[in-house]
Formats: structure tokens, C-alpha cells, sequence
């Protein structure tokens, strides 16, 4: 979807990832204590940012709810006027370079698992995790052992990582 | 700067990226954890599997928790109409020692930094963040230690050029070294050139020994 947006400004992609996130983003900036008017004006900031950066989007490091959460994220980070963060040096593929689709397809699969296992996880455990998520514990209260499995999908973005620096070269 | 990665050996502890990616740390150590991302692939694929912990926690949102109201999407579509459809790309930098986040904060210039003495050849800036922890850039001569010290709180240094040990290792270009309330350590720049780093502290350092304590407020270190 972020990819029709991205290639063709396709305004019909863009209304179906609005009405899947917006309200998701409108709730997780509420968690987060937004109130329900600054949430909804927020949600539409994030969705336009979306549609903005769109191609900054790399489908083979991030799937489309990956990236819309650190939109909202940082969003949140500006409206609670929490600390500043600091992001990482940018890394995007070139207009020439493209990932490979079989890297995408085989991520698209690690973060369905990984949606899976959250699902499966003992209630108390996903609370914790929503609750860091949602902005509710410190730092000093987060624990990473999240009892996910994360090893994966780590090497699945680090073989990306490689793909990318190599057609940067 | 996309070329030469450095061989890294010290990386980011998993609390800390979730942390990082859950929006949770002090101004000062997201600085130090960006600048290590920008030079670590290793830490940066870490980080984003957290971030799709985070997407998953967004997907996971049951349906209806919270609705948009009825006009939101068409005003949302007239802002689209309204604004640049993209946002360019950030020009690429100068190569400096300094990645790209911390470049925001200290220039990419080293000549520029302005220093101030902290002795023994030792010098350091201090870099404006949020006050819940402070970051500075330290400048320590070859062969010179930084005087034995513990943590009242956690603390994080990046290298940027040089290179230095103490007891649990040594630490070059790009590694990240991290200490909590029960280290003890002195480390030593080594030869062949001053140790860059960028230190983050969320509790000023105690040395050890009475002279480094007495000088602590007037060094501001």
C-alpha cells in the first residue's frame, strides 16, 4: 500500500491505510495520555507525515504498522514534549536500487509471526510490553526480555542492512 | 558517510534499544544510542526489531478502541492536497567523526569544538540536551587515564577516534562502552593518537581519589 502511495501518489491506498491505523494511532496516543481531540488531530498528522515520506519507506527493514508506529511514536514525543530523540544517520535506497522482493515477502512473513507470538504471549507478559509501548515505564522499568522471538527478524533486517550498504557502494 | 564501517566489538545492551525504541530514554542517551546506530548495523537491525515489537503492539489494537471522527479522513485528504507530496531528502553531510545525529548537536568540524581543560592534557565540552542526563564530548591525550571513578547512575561513551582500556576491554572506533553502578574504572587513552568519545551520564562521576572529588564542581565533570 505504502508502495502505491509511494510510487504512484495513489489517494485510494492512502484512504485504506487511513481507515486501518488512523483510529489505531488515534488510541495509542490516547494510552499515551493524549486526550480524544489532540489524539484525532495527531492521528491525521501522523497519516499526512506518512503520505510525506513515503519514499522513505524500505518494506524490506519495516512493515507498513512497523513504520507508521515510529511515526506515531515520535509524534507522541513532540505532543508530551518528552525528551528530544535523537535518530539514527538516514539509510535509503537510492532511486536506481531497490530491496529485493524476496527480502520483502520473507519480512512481510517474520512480522506476522512476530504479531502471532504477542498474541500468544501470557497476558501479564503482553500487558508489560504494551505498557513500555504505550510510553507507561521508564527506562529503568524496561525489561527486554520480552519472551519474543525476536532473533529472526533481527537477522532478516540485518541481511537487508548488508544489501543496502553494498548497493550504496 | 557510507563507506568504511568500523570493526565493533562493544554494542548497545538489549534494555536500552527497547527502551530507545519505546521513546523512554533521557535526550543525552537516545544522542549516544543514535550515534552508535549510525555506525552499527548490527545494533541498528536490534533496535528496529524492537520497533516492530512496537508496530505489532499498534496492529494489536482492537478494532473500534477508539474511532476517528466522520469528516477526519476527508480533512486529512485536503491537507495532502495541500502539502509538498515529498519531503526532501536531508543533503549528505561531510564526512566527519562525527555520525549524524551527534553532528547535529557539535557541527562536523572537530577544529570547532570549543573545549575547556579538564587537566593532564584532558579536555571536554558539554553538550546542551534535557537535564535529566548530561552529555559531553571528551578529548583525552594518548596515554593519559581518566581518574578512577564509579557511576551513581548508568554510563554510556562512544568512541569516536582513538581508543582506550580499562578492566573490561578495549574500545575503539564506533564501539560503545557501558557502566553502571558497580564499576569501578580508569580508563587509559592509547597511544598513537587522542581518544574522541561522547559520554552520557544520568548522575554526575564520583572519583575515588580525594584531589579529582575536590576539583569535580569546578571541572564539571
Amino acid at each position: 500500500m505504502i508502495l502505491r502511495i509511494r510510487d504512484d501518489g495513489d489517494q485510494s491506498a492512502f484512504v485504506l491505510l487511513f481507515e486501518h491505523f488512523a483510529p489505531r494511532v488515534k488510541g495509542f496516543l490516547m494510552k499515551s495520555g493524549a486526550d480524544a481531540a489532540t489524539a484525532e488531530e495527531c492521528a491525521q498528522d501522523v497519516m499526512t507525515t506518512l503520505w510525506r515520506k513515503a519514499h522513505l519507506f524500505d518494506p524490506s527493514r519495516a512493515s507498513a504498522a512497523t513504520w507508521i508506529y515510529t511515526i506515531a511514536r515520535n509524534r507522541r514525543i513532540d505532543l508530551l514534549r518528552r525528551d528530544r530523540r535523537p535518530e539514527p544517520e538516514d539509510l535509503t535506497w537510492g532511486p536506481e536500487e531497490e530491496p529485493r522482493p524476496e527480502d520483502v515477502a520473507v519480512l512481510k512473513q517474520e512480522t506476522d509471526l512476530l504479531h502471532q507470538a504477542l498474541s500468544d504471549l501470557p497476558e501479564a507478559q503482553a500487558d508489560l510490553i504494551r505498557r513500555a509501548y504505550f510510553g507507561e515505564l521508564s527506562h529503568g522499568e524496561i525489561a527486554a526480555e520480552t519472551g519474543l522471538p525476536l532473533g529472526t527478524i533481527k537477522s532478516r533486517i540485518r541481511l537487508a542492512l548488508d544489501r543496502l550498504r553494498h548497493a550504496m557502494k | 558517510m557510507t563507506t568504511m564501517k568500523p570493526d565493533i566489538k562493544h554494542h548497545v545492551p538489549d534494555d536500552l534499544l527497547m527502551a530507545y525504541s519505546a521513546g523512554a530514554l533521557p535526550e543525552a542517551y537516545s544522542l549516544a544510542i543514535a550515534t552508535h546506530l549510525s555506525l552499527c548495523d548490527t545494533c541498528r537491525a536490534a533496535a528496529e526489531s524492537y520497533d516492530a515489537v512496537g508496530g505489532a503492539v499498534l496492529e494489536d489494537a482492537p478494532e473500534g478502541a477508539a474511532t476517528m471522527s466522520m469528516d477526519s479522513l476527508a480533512q486529512t485528504l485536503a491537507r495532502l492536497k495541500a502539502s509538498e507530496p515529498r519531503e526532501a531528502v536531508r543533503p549528505a553531510r561531510p564526512r566527519s567523526i562525527f555520525p549524524g545525529p551527534l553532528a547535529d548537536y557539535v557541527g562536523t568540524s572537530l577544529d570547532d569544538i570549543r573545549w575547556r581543560p579538564i587537566g593532564m592534557g584532558a579536555k571536554q565540552m558539554v553538550i546542551r540536551t534535557s537535564p535529566t542526563a548530561s552529555a559531553r564530548l571528551l578529548y583525552i591525550p594518548s596515554g593519559v587515564g581518566v581518574p578512577d571513578h564509579t557511576h551513581g547512575g548508568k554510563e554510556l561513551t562512544v568512541i569516536l577516534d582513538g581508543a582506550y582500556s580499562d578492566e573490561t576491554g578495549r574500545y575503539g572506533p564506533g564501539d560503545i562502552a557501558y557502566g553502571d553502578d558497580e564499576l569501578h574504572h580508569a580508563p587509559i587513552a592509547e597511544d598513537g593518537g587522542p581518544c574522541i568519545c561522547l559520554a552520557v551520564t544520568d548522575a554526575p562521576l564520583r572519583f575515588k581519589t580525594i584531589i579529582p572529588r575536590l576539583l569535580q564542581p569546578f571541572l564539571g565533570i
